[in-house]
């Protein structure tokens, strides 16, 4: 899978409150309206701006707080392609994943907003072809692609239903 | 090599004899919804086994704590839809009536020691202070666990805290587990396991022990845990669990850990300041700080020994004219013994609204809020931007006791100066 877009800069600690905050839960059973205020604490332009294939690039810990799934959900119905963060809180990577939004972990030092990259999750190489320049992603482990590939869990755990047994 | 508490727990729960580090199909012994995060786990349900129907519904409990009463019509729709899935299923359904979903699983004996327990909630890992495993998962994770009783896991390495010394007047288990988040940071223990023990902590409450336990997210941690104990033993006999059959599983002594210490002795108060939980600071760097708002309560810090503290220090005083004091029981039974005991008394006559339980100001979009410039300190456990309601405000963690004398003046307040 190659994904090709811009980049969205954020830092360290990028909480669940930043992404879906908790005065717009009433929207939660309408999440493309969620949608429309992803990330607004973060940065309140980003869902007026934020273009189908683009990334969000992040610091330390991004997801962090609460178990909430509407957050990966929104930043995928956003249009965003993937998350590139040095770390991620435990939670929220495990719900991307299982709602298909591809997770990357990488030095994310060289990428600055506005930068075109270009990502290859099987391979993990992030390039910045606004900088020219090649970034090493931690591998995703083989059976998260292939969820991310199935489109999330719920698609994987149908194409495999003895895990149902 | 010996074993921690953790990865014996998942060895009991997947039938293997597993260590950190291992993938894991395990056995859940109980799954936890509420109102908000349900809907979600409903959805992914039936688009996994096309129908609506929990395998195991003897295994799941549902509480509505988010939005209730009902705050809008959208919420009510949403507890309608909850009731009619909990009634058809065959599932224990607290409604809105006995309070928040976390501290009725620990008062109604749904978490016991040994257990493996999930919760679509990130502050399930309170349960551990009862010596289980308990930890917060999505709603599509949840949907699995309806459709086979099962989860995937990877086995957490395990940090322990080891915390000695004698705590002050006033000092609680709150100031203990903003201290250690402060030390190792918002990411500090990401996906482990956080035991806590040492002198300390062998003889703070189960209260106190909630607490720590349910701050473990904070830092990162996937549990917290506290292990089993003469105190764990007495708090399982008071809420009705008359023994427990099977050996209590402990870590062994030559378990494979990290370990983190702390001394207590002489630690004032601890403030978590604006915006995140790990901006820490002793309660002497921000005495003074004008409050708009307190709040005492929620899953963290709403317990009957949180507010007897806070009634102590209220008692025969009034909250500061321009504060607004928010106090909410965790739980029916705790608001209860409240009543009886005078303590919900002193709160009305100090001028403060009491509310019913539930998580109240804690979530941000249902009551309670503050406004843009405002300041709210607060013995909850998230002060992320936006978290209580403005992106402009501002709020402030603290304990129980600081809450209140802070109520009184209307600044931050050391307790122990009251």
């Amino acid at each position: 899978m190659k994904l090709k877009g811009r980049a969205w800069k954020f830092g360290d600690n990028i909480s669940t409150d930043h992404i879906t905050p908790g005065r717009y839960y009433h929207l939660r059973s309408n999440l493309p309206e969620l949608a429309k205020h992803v990330m607004e604490d973060a940065n309140p332009e980003f869902a007026k701006k934020v273009r189908a294939g683009d990334f969000i690039v992040a610091g330390n810990n991004f997801g962090c707080g609460s178990s909430r799934e509407h957050a990966p959900i929104v930043i995928k119905l956003a249009g965003v392609s993937a998350v590139i963060a040095k770390s991620f809180a435990r939670i929220f990577y495990r719900n991307a994943i299982n709602v298909g939004l591809p997770v990357l972990i990488a030095d994310t030092d060289k990428i600055d907003e506005g930068d075109i990259l270009e990502v290859d999750l099987s391979s993990g190489i992030i390039r910045n072809l606004t900088k020219n320049l090649e970034i090493k992603a931690k591998p995703i482990p083989d059976v998260m692609i292939k969820i991310l590939e199935a489109g999330g869990l719920v698609e994987y755990v149908k194409e495999h239903s003895d895990v149902l047994v | 090599m010996g074993k921690t508490i953790a990865e014996k727990i998942f060895s009991l729960a997947s039938g293997k004899d597993v260590k950190a580090g291992d993938f894991v199909l395990a056995k859940i012994d109980k799954a936890m919804v509420h109102d908000i995060t349900a809907p979600l786990a409903i959805k992914a349900l039936e688009r996994i086994t096309g129908e609506r129907k929990v395998k195991y519904p003897e295994r799941v409990i549902m509480a509505f704590d988010h939005q209730v009463p009902a705050d809008s019509i959208k919420a009510a729709e949403t507890h309608k839809m909850l009731r009619l899935f909990a009634k058809e299923n065959g599932i224990l359904n607290y409604d809105v009536r006995e309070g928040i979903a976390h501290q009725i699983m620990v008062e109604k004996g749904h978490a016991l020691p040994n257990q493996l327990i999930v919760g679509a909630d990130s502050h399930t890992c309170m349960y551990g202070a009862l010596s289980c495993f308990s930890t917060g998962i999505g709603s599509t994770d949840m949907g699995f666990v309806f459709a086979t009783g099962k989860l995937w896991f990877k086995v957490p390495e395990t940090i322990y805290f080891e915390v000695n010394g004698k705590l002050e007047k006033y000092v609680c288990g709150k100031d203990i587990i903003l201290k250690l988040i402060g030390m190792v940071g918002a990411d500090g223990a990401n996906y482990k396991a956080c035991v806590y023990g040492g002198d300390t902590i062998r003889k703070i409450g189960m209260s106190d022990r909630f607490t720590m336990c349910n701050m473990a997210i904070e830092m990162g941690g996937k549990a917290g845990i506290v292990e089993f104990d003469s105190i764990t033993e007495k708090y399982l006999k008071e809420i009705g669990i008359k023994e427990i059959k099977e050996e209590i599983l402990k870590t062994d002594e030559d378990a494979k850990f990290e370990k983190v210490e702390l001394d207590v002795s002489g630690m004032e108060p601890q403030v978590a300041k604006p915006h995140r939980v790990d901006n820490v600071c002793g309660v002497s760097e921000v005495e003074g700080t004008k409050v708009d708002q307190v709040f005492i309560g929620s899953c963290t810090n709403g317990r009957y020994e949180d507010l007897k503290v806070a009634a102590e220090i209220l008692r025969g005083e009034e909250v500061a004219k321009n504060v607004r004091l928010i106090v909410i029981p965790a739980s029916r039974s705790i608001y209860k013994k409240a009543l009886k005991d005078g303590i919900i008394d002193i709160f009305v006559e100090a001028g403060a609204l009491v509310e019913f339980p539930c998580c109240g100001p804690c979530m941000g979009g249902s009551f309670g809020l503050i406004a843009s410039g405002e300041v709210s300190v607060s013995t909850s456990n998230r002060n992320f931007v936006g978290r209580q309601g403005s992106p402009e405000g501002k709020i402030y963690l603290v304990s129980p006791a600081t809450a209140a004398a802070t109520a009184i003046y209307g600044e931050i307040t050391d307790p122990r100066k009251v």
